[in-house]
């Protein structure tokens, strides 16, 4: 259940921005979530559920841009898209792979008011 | 409340410097006496009542863990500290591991070890018997170690110059693959008790290692696993994985193990 420290590190940065910001309410936060970044989405809706109680991400609509993963053969250049790391390249059938996004997990923005 | 440490932290990690006059009651303090950096960007706006705004903020939500590791990881170049992560699964024999290598390996490497579990102090207790400096951690409900905790750990623990420092996590394939604490390389640790398709089953922590250690090997004779199948399977999560087979109780494979540690630790520089 890191997913759990994970929601604590996102409602920290909101809040921190926020208030930055002298901002009364977070009315929209996009977070960008690559499909191969660790997170458990299942487990991750049960955490924010929890964590964001008393936060300023309580009412707060969430936005996920999930990003699929994308990986590289290094032998023979195909670029393709996968979903675990031991994907063989489709072209060549190697596994000398070089992960290319996926596994992004980042706060992009809020709105505030 | 730390804010690295939501998993379970909040003031309820402890940190047990093992020591020889009070081998249980030293609770040492968990002093916060370095800056948590925040980055803000944008702190010029006044929005009037109402009005909506736009914060680009663009941050890695593990920004802050990896601040604070690339902290840890500055300390130890610093020191000429080798600080091997070594990740498995409960019961693979990390702490088994731990306590040969520094039997085996004493007078010629200096050691420190920090020790990961949720409750007790039965790992560090088992290195202290080694004269090893130890520090246990206790995460209470987490799951994992971070680079916060790390740091605190290194306030009580102190390696010395020139030393290998050996944190063993919590016995986790999932969660630890996260956290960088700043270590140099991460060791991952199997058992032949377990299934061979480890690495297929949990790639992110396979995936982020350099080292897998494939340990119990004097079983093979006695399971069902398949050692070419799983050095296949880890090879096909991470190319570029390099993979030691050991047995902790008869000692075969060891000499590779230690050689591989010994090639990794750096020679001071003369000055």
């Amino acid at each position: 259940m890191h997913e759990l420290s994970i929601v604590m590190g996102i409602i920290k940065i909101a809040e921190d921005h926020a208030r930055a910001a002298e901002a009364a309410a977070i009315d929209e936060i996009e977070l960008d979530i690559g499909t191969m970044s660790g997170i458990d989405m299942d487990s991750m809706e049960f955490a924010w559920t929890q964590a964001i109680q008393g936060t300023m991400l309580k009412d707060t609509v969430r936005k996920i841009n999930s990003i699929t993963a994308k990986a590289k053969c290094l032998d023979c250049d195909t670029e393709f898209e996968i979903k675990n790391y031991y994907d063989a390249c489709p072209v060549c059938g190697e596994h000398l792979i070089e992960i290319l996004q996926g596994k992004e997990l980042k706060v992009r923005s809020l709105l505030v008011s | 409340m730390c804010a690295t440490c939501g998993c379970g932290s909040d003031g309820k990690t402890t940190f047990y410097l093992v020591d020889k006059d009070q081998p249980h009651t030293h609770d040492h303090s968990h002093p916060h006496d370095h800056v948590h950096p925040h980055d803000h960007g944008h702190t010029h706006a006044h929005p009037h009542a109402n009005e909506k705004k736009i914060i680009d903020v663009e941050q890695d939500v593990l920004y802050q863990n990896n601040l604070l590791a690339e902290r840890n990881r500055g300390y130890f170049d610093a020191k000429n500290i080798l600080a091997l992560n070594l990740v498995s699964s409960p019961g693979s024999g990390k702490t088994s591991l731990l306590e040969r290598t520094l039997k085996d390996l004493k007078g010629e490497l200096e050691f420190a070890v920090i020790e990961g579990d949720q409750q007790t102090n039965n790992d560090a207790d088992r290195i202290f018997a080694t004269g090893t400096r130890v520090t246990q951690i206790n995460t209470g409900k987490g799951c994992h170690l971070d680079a916060h905790m790390i740091l605190h750990a290194m306030q009580g623990l102190k390696p010395k110059d020139n030393s290998v420092l050996f944190i063993e996590n919590v016995g986790n394939l999932v969660c630890p693959a996260m956290f960088d604490l700043g270590e140099k390389e991460r060791v991952v640790i199997i058992s032949v008790t377990e299934g061979d398709d480890k690495p297929l089953k949990y790639p992110d922590m396979f995936h982020s290692s350099t080292l897998c250690i494939i340990n119990k090997t004097d079983l093979l004779p006695y399971v069902p696993f398949d050692i070419e199948k799983a050095k296949a399977n880890a090879k096909k999560v991470n190319h570029h994985l390099e993979i030691i087979e050991l047995s902790c109780t008869t000692g075969e494979g060891l000499p590779l193990w230690y050689n591989w540690l010994k090639s990794k630790v750096l020679q001071p520089e003369a000055v």
